[in-house]
């Protein structure tokens, strides 16, 4: 049995200009231990989707199995990581951690040493007593991993978790993810608009395009690990993906831009190239 | 520093110069002497001991009430459409109107005081806290969801904590209120407060009591706002990440 199964999952969105089809029936299963990603163009519905799995918004039509059983609201059995400043900035790292054992009335004790634990897990031990605001944005959303780890859920829901971070930091915190998904064997499911991202981590891409927001294309990922984002490899299907959502892009900025409006097609740059050597 | 030692020296000059009686214009120097006076003969400690207890009474009860009242206004719709309109409206009617019911209800004493202070501060605390718990950034909420959070706890772990600058703000209005209320209340009848110690020395032709005592309003109201409200606010701003521009 699925871990998580989708079933005819739809969303409307009251827009300014009339209503919006967010997601238009979706259908999908998420093996357990899957590192599923969805992909795709701002305003697709991959993080409506992925809300929608966590139970923090209803579905219009559809619904969401976990183990064969429906998803009523969100609950500890699906912890979420989400963009970003979702850190409680009151609580010192620690503390962030233990909050949710703290709801389920886990003893003072255990729960420092859960936490403690899914520290060491992201490699901050040594900032346990840190509050977040002396920490960097990575280590941030390393608490934050941690923090939804130590509910020991069922499945882990990333919606756009590395989006604000630096390109250097955010190659860190793949191999880091990478790391504890080995360890833990979790199933995840990862939302990002960055496909080289979404290649570099899943094991299984959705590609989702926009109004309606649906699954246009499926990518297995068969690739060792772990991967590298310059890995040829990696860059070669990251733009085969690409490719893919261009032809949706397009479609998705004519409805944001007026109509005179075209986007540059690929190709050499004719300007710059014919002025070179143009006046000698 | 050097800004208000000019200003005195321009005060002394002044008073020396004879422009107006020094029973109207009281030289610095009188002042002094008054404010030495009154603190020998313990006066003045008493009448703001009497003034300090009302306020912190006041501002207390006000904060008690106040607080929970701003986070439920700001999570139950129905009632911020009835009370929190409510408080709205009656916000704009300064505090010290009520005096003359309050004074009908309870009497010439304390309480009648005390509720003038309590009607200042309560109601500016309130729609502060509201407000600070309205402009939260939802993710907290729906973080706290995902984690299993209890009904009470989203109150007490997550919404008041993470709405802690605002309510600080919102508790800072509600002193500068408070004090407000306490002085003019206290300027209206015999109440053996600071107020009262002011309108004494206006009945007595002493204008260099009236000055000192303006001048301990003053430092008191500079001593709460910037040893008290300032420093905490500092701490909570830094801690929240808010000091980073």
């Amino acid at each position: 049995m699925a871990k998580l199964s989708i079933q005819g999952v739809s969303k409307k969105f009251d827009g300014r200009s009339g209503q919006v089809q967010a997601l238009q029936d979706i259908w999908l299963d998420v093996q357990d231990g899957e590192f599923l990603v969805f992909v795709g163009p701002s305003g697709c519905g991959k993080s409506t989707l992925l809300n929608i799995i966590a139970g923090l918004d209803p579905s219009d039509a559809g619904e969401v199995l976990e183990n064969g059983r429906k998803i009523n609201g969100p609950g500890r059995d699906r912890s979420v990581v989400f963009q970003e400043g979702a850190v409680f900035p009151w609580l010192t790292a620690q503390k962030n951690v233990e909050f949710g054992l703290k709801q389920m009335g886990v003893s003072g004790k255990e729960r420092a040493q859960r936490a403690e634990h899914f520290l060491h897990l992201v490699h901050l031990s040594r900032f346990r007593d840190s509050y977040p605001h002396e920490l960097s944005g990575g280590m941030r959303q390393r608490v934050a991993i941690a923090r939804a780890l130590a509910l020991d859920p069922e499945v882990l829901l990333m919606d756009e978790p590395f989006s604000a971070l630096d390109a250097q930091t955010r190659e860190d915190l793949y191999q880091q993810l990478h790391e504890v998904w080995e360890r833990t064997r979790k199933t995840i499911v990862f939302v990002t608009h960055n496909v080289r991202e979404a290649v570099c981590l899943g094991d299984r891409v959705l590609l989702f395009s926009a109004r309606p927001g649906r699954i246009r294309a499926e990518f297995k990922i068969q690739l060792g690990r772990p991967r590298m984002v310059d890995d040829v490899d990696v860059a070669r299907l990251a733009q085969q993906i690409s490719n893919a959502m261009k032809e949706d892009r397009s479609r998705a900025r004519q409805e944001e831009y007026d109509e005179d409006w075209q986007p540059a097609e690929d190709g050499v740059l004719r300007g710059a190239g014919s002025m070179l050597g143009d006046n000698i | 520093m050097v800004f208000f030692a000019g200003l005195v020296v321009c005060w002394e000059i002044i008073s020396r110069l004879g422009v107006w009686d020094a029973t109207l214009f009281p030289s610095p120097l009188q002042v002094a002497q008054t404010l030495w006076r009154s603190l020998l003969d313990l006066s003045l400690l008493r009448a703001t001991g009497v003034s300090l207890r009302r306020i912190l009474l006041g501002y207390g009860i006000s904060l008690i009430i106040g607080i929970p009242l701003g986070l439920l206004l700001a999570r139950v719709k129905w009632l911020e459409e009835t009370v929190g309109s409510l408080v709205m409206g009656l916000q704009t009617l300064p505090s010290i109107c009520w005096l003359p019911l309050a004074l009908l209800w309870f009497g010439l004493n304390d309480r009648a005081i005390l509720f003038v202070v309590v009607i200042g501060a309560l109601l500016a605390v309130t729609v502060a806290v509201q407000d600070g718990v309205k402009n939260l950034p939802p993710v907290y909420q729906r973080a706290a969801r995902t984690m299993g959070v209890r009904p009470l706890s989203l109150y007490t772990e997550v919404l008041l904590p993470a709405s802690l600058p605002a309510i600080l703000t919102g508790a800072k209005l509600g002193w500068s209120f408070a004090w407000r209320s306490l002085m003019a209340g206290e300027l209206l009848f015999v109440s053996l407060g600071l107020g009262h110690m002011l309108m004494m020395g206006r009945e007595l032709a002493d204008m260099s009591q009236v000055v000192t005592v303006m001048l301990v309003i003053i430092t008191l109201g500079l001593l709460t706002d910037r040893a008290i409200f300032g420093v905490v606010e500092d701490r909570v701003r830094e801690r929240w990440g808010l000091t980073r521009a």
